[in-house]
């Protein structure tokens, strides 16, 4: 029995395997409390497929050795300034999410490029930077959305007519474009199929190029930049293309997140979106320094299922205050802290 | 009149995880004598030293066999502070100083003198101001004791390196009741007129009634100052010499000693070729602690050439240098073109390969398998190991199948132990790990391969095996071998030639079967004067 558990440990590590019992026990609760079951898991599906574009834009930045992108906002800000535009420029429908994400990649390959700059001067400190450098640009844009020149009268203040308003939303412009894409009924639940398979498209891109020769030094970078550098693999050329990649998903994945979701949040709403992110792939299994296509998935799903049958759950068993909330704080930041703490150690 | 033992070991030994490097060592230190320690890396020096400190790692690692004595009195040393209650002092070689604090400050660290003021009185002895007029006094006479005129209240930072040094045994005659003052290899940093001015004051310590345990590898020293002198090898005593009877010839005989039989297979032939591949002319190398300043050598086609000499003499840097990964100066000439320096792209491509001494820092993907690690260096750089997506050239993709095949052949023909070619190699032991960076070298297909340190830290059974395929390679496939190596045994028995580096410099260049005393002469770079005053 103890070497079981221990074999279980050493496979998962302890984050996934005490989250999946939690996360049973929570699915009991739930049907004890006869809550409605196949109404979770929808929520669950749709949830999982809203943020996994944003969990899979982690992986580059892992696997180059830049560790956890908590600047994934930059990449984040690329999205809603595309989704902004497309709507500025009066699209609706899947060509004005697609102008989105086509606009969206050559900023956030810019922006990862020079944020990447900064990165590379500071080896060893990256993930303490990134955080920073995160909170920064979202309010450095909090001032930029007031100032930029947009006209259209869905998106600026109602009142005063100049500035972005905090929410825009998507109804009747691209509100559910993938969700609703060959969109399935099984057992009663609406399965987002397009949004899933938009996923499995780009999560197919991202092993595709983990196999070829610049995606091997990459990884090698990751894992020894001095094994790189001694094999002549330009260490620095390399992470800058993780950092260039994980921005261009973030800026894709914020775009998908918002189709489902319904709506644009500007200002503070990219503050705390890589958090969400770096604990969904932490929860898979991956590390600071490893991190893999199967761990974003797994971690999305455990991650966001968590997310979506604790809140009826337990706020029935203690209505008072939200306890779910709290909740999602300490497993958030608690599996963050714990993949911190195994920065370098264990060997 | 007998003078009064004041250090007396009995029988010591110590063991690592199984193995032993310390097999009964005997000294005894009298008061005013100056004793030496020598021998080579690893002899068991700093083992021993650490033992009479009471250094945690000693009984972290299970402790020591045998009896220390201390005037007479059988003692246990649990932790340095023990050590220097008794009256052990040790100047190390790296310094403990602060750089920030004056020469007073730092002699007195942690022992200030100390007296009442007001708010001490009150609230206890912790908030008693300094006396520094007396810690100044105190400080002075310990400078003046050693010869040394230097204001002691000047920072440390700034000072000469010589005189950080004396600082640092000025802080040790300081305390009290200082009977035995240990000196680990004080004169290694230190310039030749430093060194005298601190042998000077080693022997005016000495004339105080101090006992001195004194630790290098520079054997004039041993011989200007030592009253008797111990000798190491192994872990074992081999050698208890007195000034008298001492001579450089002497100690540097018993120092190498005959290590490692030969290899069975060994120097079937000299390497009858004299068609020089490589030759190298004024190298000099910025590696940290391993510097080479301005080395000039020769490697023949098909010829295994040993690079030996004691740790931080330089011979490290040699191959890091060639290879790009320090910055080095020079010319590097391969089958009469020029080498770039600095670019360790270009040295792979111009057919050199490295197995780095840093296994597990620089030789291997710890998180990567076997067979990715036995390509990765050939794929990058000789784009091997890849074939086009759907046909498109651009996309250069990994050859999955031929990686498979090629990993699975290495693990063959190298008996790499592992549970596959997808197996991590964090996983893997030494031997097993060495295996796959000397894979990877070969993956390369190098004309010359540089081999450094390929049998630390890992077992006697697999050492043989990688010097055993060091040889087969050479013989059997006629592959240019540089091998660098702190076990001059092992360079013996498989070199056909090995060139000794001291400081920063190429000593001499010996054939496998000199004599032991040529080998110790050259690592203590007392060769060149030598043969000199022969001639």
């Amino acid at each position: 029995m103890k070497s079981m558990w221990n074999k279980i440990i050493n496979k998962y590590g302890y984050p996934k395997v005490y989250i999946v019992i939690f996360l049973v026990i929570l699915i009991i609760t739930a049907i004890i409390q006869r809550q409605d079951i196949p109404g979770l898991f929808r929520d669950s599906i749709v949830r999982i497929g809203m943020n996994s574009v944003l969990v899979l834009a982690m992986v580059p930045s892992i696997a180059s050795g830049t560790g956890l992108n908590f600047a994934l906002s930059i990449g984040i800000i690329c999205g809603l300034l595309a989704g902004c535009i497309s709507i500025e420029l009066n699209m609706t429908g899947f060509s004005a999410f697609m102008t989105a994400v086509v606009v969206s990649i050559p900023m956030s390959a810019v922006s990862g490029y020079l944020y990447s700059k900064l990165i590379n001067k500071v080896k060893g400190d990256e993930m303490t930077i990134s955080t920073y450098m995160g909170w920064a640009i979202v309010s450095l844009m909090s001032i930029a959305w007031l100032l930029l020149p947009f006209k259209s009268p869905e998106m600026i203040w109602a009142i005063g007519g100049k500035g972005l308003r905090q929410t825009i939303s998507l109804a009747g412009r691209y509100d559910k474009v993938l969700d609703n894409f060959m969109n399935i009924k099984f057992m009663d639940m609406n399965i987002p199929i397009g949004t899933l398979l938009f996923f499995g498209a780009l999560c197919f891109l991202i092993w595709l190029f983990m196999k070829s020769k610049t995606g091997a030094a990459m990884l090698a970078s990751g894992d020894n930049p001095k094994f790189a550098e001694a094999s002549g693999i330009n260490v620095d050329k390399h992470r800058t293309i993780g950092m260039v990649i994980s921005t261009i998903l973030g800026g894709i994945g914020i775009i998908v997140y918002a189709q489902s979701y319904g709506f644009f949040q500007l200002y503070q709403g990219p503050l705390m979106m890589p958090f969400v992110a770096i604990s969904a792939i932490l929860l898979g299994g991956a590390s600071a320094k490893k991190a893999s296509i199967s761990n974003v998935i797994s971690g999305v799903i455990l991650f966001q299922m968590l997310l979506t049958i604790s809140l009826p759950t337990i706020n029935k068993l203690m209505p008072e205050g939200n306890l779910s909330e709290v909740i999602r704080i300490i497993v958030q930041n608690g599996v963050i802290l714990y993949a911190l703490t195994k920065v370098g150690g264990s060997d | 009149m007998e003078k009064k033992i004041v250090l007396k070991l009995n029988n010591i030994e110590k063991e690592y995880f199984g193995n032993k490097v310390l097999k009964g060592v005997n000294l005894t230190v009298k008061a005013g004598e100056i004793h030496a320690l020598v021998g080579e890396n690893g002899a068991g020096k700093s083992t021993l030293m650490n033992i009479i400190f009471g250094m945690p790692v000693i009984h972290s690692t299970g402790g020591f066999n045998g009896e220390i004595e201390i005037d007479g009195n059988q003692i246990e040393v649990k932790s340095p502070k023990d050590a220097m209650d008794l009256g052990i002092g040790m100047v190390h070689q790296e310094f403990m100083l602060l750089p920030g604090f004056t020469i007073t400050e730092n002699i007195k660290l942690n022992r200030e003198i100390t007296k009442h003021n007001a708010l001490s009185k009150i609230l206890g002895p912790s908030l008693k101001s300094l006396d520094i007029e007396a810690m100044r006094k105190d400080s002075k006479k310990a400078l003046d004791q050693l010869g040394m005129t230097v204001d002691d209240w000047l920072p440390i930072a700034g000072l000469p390196v010589g005189y950080m040094q004396f600082v640092e045994i000025a802080r040790e005659i300081d305390k009290k009741n200082m009977k035995l003052l240990v000196f680990d290899e004080p004169t290694a940093v230190l310039t030749e007129s430093e060194a005298d001015k601190l042998l000077e004051a080693m022997k005016k310590l000495a004339g105080q009634g101090i006992g001195i345990l004194f630790i290098t590898h520079r054997l004039d020293e041993v011989l200007a100052v030592a009253d008797n002198i111990t000798v190491l090898r192994d872990g074992e005593q081999v050698g208890a010499l007195t000034h008298e009877d001492a001579t450089v010839e002497k100690i540097a005989q018993l120092m190498v000693g005959r290590k490692v039989e030969r290899i069975e297979h060994e120097i079937m032939q000299q390497n009858e070729s004299d068609e020089i591949i490589m030759s190298v002319k004024n190298l000099r190398v910025d590696m940290p602690g391993e510097m080479v300043r301005d080395i000039s050598f020769e490697i023949k086609k098909g010829e295994i050439l040993g690079i030996g000499g004691l740790a931080g003499q330089g011979k490290i840097g040699i191959a890091n240098g060639i290879m790009g990964l320090y910055r080095a100066t020079g010319d590097v000439l391969m089958n009469g073109k020029k080498i770039e320096l600095n670019n360790p792209k270009r040295a792979i491509e111009d057919k050199l390969a490295f197995v780095s001494e840093d296994r597990r820092g620089v030789g291997l993907l710890l998180d990567t398998s076997i067979e990715m690690n036995v390509v990765m260096t050939s794929m990058q750089i000789q784009d091997k190991y890849l074939k086009p997506l759907l046909g498109l050239k651009f996309f250069s993709m990994q050859d999955v199948k031929g990686i498979r095949e090629w990993g699975n052949k290495m693990i063959k023909d190298l008996d790499i132990r592992c549970t596959g070619p997808a197996q991590y190699t964090r996983r893997l032991s030494g031997g097993n790990q060495q295996k796959v960076c000397i894979a990877r070298a070969l993956t390369l297909e190098p004309e010359i391969l540089f081999v450094s340190e390929p049998t630390r830290g890992i077992d006697i059974g697999a050492k043989k095996l990688v010097l055993d395929l060091l040889v087969k390679l050479n013989r059997e496939m006629g592959m240019t071998i540089v091998m660098t190596s702190s076990e001059l045994g092992e360079l013996r028995s498989i070199c056909d030639r090995i060139a000794i580096v001291y400081e920063g410099k190429i000593e001499g260049i010996l054939s496998p079967k000199a004599s032991d005393v040529d080998f110790g002469l050259m690592m203590a770079g007392e060769y060149s004067s030598r043969s000199k005053e022969v001639v």
